[in-house]
């Protein structure tokens, strides 16, 4: 009896420890940044561009940065769902049968998932060198739209999986095509499209490597795809790699932007799934 | 049989996987009757009603060999148009499976589909169709809610109207009863009962007693095979055949 106590024991120790590890590591990240960010951060962070240039200066602050990353990631999320959808509807709705087939495209965008951003950074590049486009908002948004595809198509693949066949045989009963039926089953999935978006924007504003040659970089905000864009990642990159500590500091306060904006995207998220779920069985 | 068969099945074998799930079945299923396919659990009596309605096409692996006439048209021939064959037949699945829409547009979602536009002929529809499943005092003044809402019971009989609105001939029950609480089987039952002056209905159940309430004529399938075929008392009280006796008795499942 005593041993089986000692070994209830030492394995709930063993999760609680875990659980510690999981639960602090995400306070003390949190916690530096808010400490090492908080001081240098004003309103000008967030409504100015940086005066003195390339951010060696102390002046102005990230909105180009912060524009210039919403801009890529929803940008890519958004070209990036308009070829997943198709997608994954068609792994699971079109290939009925195909086993083989649907198997090998579910393993290609698992490789895909795996591959390092800088991959996908230099592909993008290699694009834009044949197409002749330079270093732009377009470039990034090419770039991005590559690393997230497997990213919702993953999902969405995931989420479809779900769906119960009697719902589908459901539609397909009633006299439904099959695109018909599609449609039946992506108002069922609604919540796990908003979620896939969400997993496919924070990968994508937090990506560095993908926009390193294809977004380039400027103080200013583009207004045009042609235009270099800055993105929030690469502006911590350089302002934390100076040897100056009041924009070190700031490397730190833009950081600490990024997070509240995935912070806010994941709220935003929950709350759009929790609405839109009224329809689910 | 006296009966002017509707669904006319011909040396249908059907193998999934390699496996021999229906093994030569040959049957005439009578026009406005409730015919109940009785057998134990895995003998092939979903798959059988499956394949009136081609549900079956899209599982992997599937083989099918022999002929389904409906209206004397075999709905596996080269040139037969599933949507339509699928139109004839309203299917109520084990569980009620709401598409996730309102109320008023589970109902309005066939004829959409095939056309009906008009918001007033819609209205009609949806109307008469939730009064033929007693539903539509129950919903009238929620019928822009979303259907997962309501009861089982009340998901089912929507189901239910929801097929009856692409006006089928067909309406086929695959053990549609057997999530609901006693209320409502009875409920799903009188409804089987009334609806087949319109309607052929062929139910799968493995329920004896509910077959023998509401069926006209039984089938009893097993391993695969049609064992015996008849009117409900002569199956259930007379039977000819060892296996449907012992069946019958409860000594085998």
């Amino acid at each position: 009896m005593k041993k089986r106590k000692l070994e209830e024991l030492f394995f709930r120790s063993l999760m609680v420890l875990a659980t510690l590890v999981v639960g602090g590591s995400f306070f003390l990240i949190v916690g530096t940044i808010v400490y090492k960010g908080a001081p240098y951060m004003n309103l000008d962070m967030l409504t100015k561009t940086p005066g003195g240039g390339f951010y060696i200066g102390k002046e102005g602050g990230v909105l180009n940065a912060i524009i210039g990353s919403l801009y890529v990631a929803g940008g890519a999320t958004i070209l990036g769902l308009l070829i997943s959808i198709p997608v994954a509807i068609f792994i699971n709705m079109y290939m009925d049968g195909k086993r083989f087939l649907s198997n090998t495209l579910r393993m290609a965008y698992d490789v895909l998932f795996g591959i390092p951003s800088i991959v996908y950074g230099a592909f993008g590049f290699l694009i834009m060198v044949y197409f002749g486009i330079r270093a732009s908002l377009l470039g990034g948004i090419i770039a991005v739209t590559l690393l997230v595809i497997p990213v919702l198509v993953r999902t969405l693949d995931e989420v479809i999986r779900t769906v119960p066949l009697e719902l589908r045989d459901a539609a397909l009963s009633l006299g439904a095509t099959r695109w018909e039926m599609a449609k039946v089953v992506l108002r069922q999935i609604r919540p796990g499209i908003y979620t896939a978006i969400l997993l496919s924007f924070g990968r994508a504003i937090g990506d560095v490597a993908s926009v390193l040659f294809t977004a380039g970089f400027s103080d200013n905000i583009p207004t045009s795809l042609h235009q270099p864009a800055a993105t929030l990642p690469l502006a911590i990159f350089f302002q934390l790699g100076s040897a100056v500590d009041e924009v070190q500091g700031r490397g730190y306060a833009s950081a600490l932007i990024l997070t509240i904006i995935v912070l806010i995207i994941t709220v935003l998220a929950q709350v759009l799934t929790k609405k839109f779920s009224k329809y689910k069985i | 049989m006296t009966q002017t068969p509707h669904i006319s099945v011909q040396h249908l074998n059907v193998h999934i996987a390699n496996q021999h799930i229906l093994n030569d079945i040959s049957i005439n299923i009578p026009d406005k009757k409730v015919t109940s396919i009785i057998g134990p659990s895995g003998c092939g009596k979903t798959t059988l009603l499956k394949s009136f309605n081609r549900l079956l096409d899209n599982a992997a692996g599937v083989k099918i060999t022999g002929k389904v006439l409906v209206d004397n048209e075999d709905i596996y021939a080269p040139e037969a148009e599933v949507t339509h064959i699928r139109k004839k037949m309203g299917l109520l699945s084990q569980r009620p499976y709401p598409l996730p829409m309102s109320i008023y547009d589970n109902v309005a979602y066939g004829p959409r589909i095939h056309g009906t536009r008009k918001k007033q002929e819609l209205d009609e529809l949806v109307e008469e169709k939730l009064k033929a499943t007693g539903l539509w005092n129950e919903v009238k003044d929620r019928l822009n809610t979303s259907a997962t809402r309501l009861s089982i019971g009340q998901q089912q009989r929507l189901c239910l109207a929801r097929g009856l609105a692409v006006e089928p001939e067909i309406i086929l029950g695959d053990e549609s009863t057997s999530a609901l609480d006693p209320v409502s089987t009875a409920i799903i039952e009188d409804l089987f009962i009334t609806l087949k002056e319109k309607y052929t209905i062929v139910l799968v159940t493995h329920i004896l007693r509910q077959a023998r309430r509401v069926s006209d004529y039984i089938v009893f399938v097993y391993m695969g095979k049609i064992i015996e075929f008849g009117p409900t008392e002569e199956v259930l009280l007379n039977p000819q055949k060892e296996l449907t006796k012992e069946y019958v008795k409860g000594f085998i499942s």
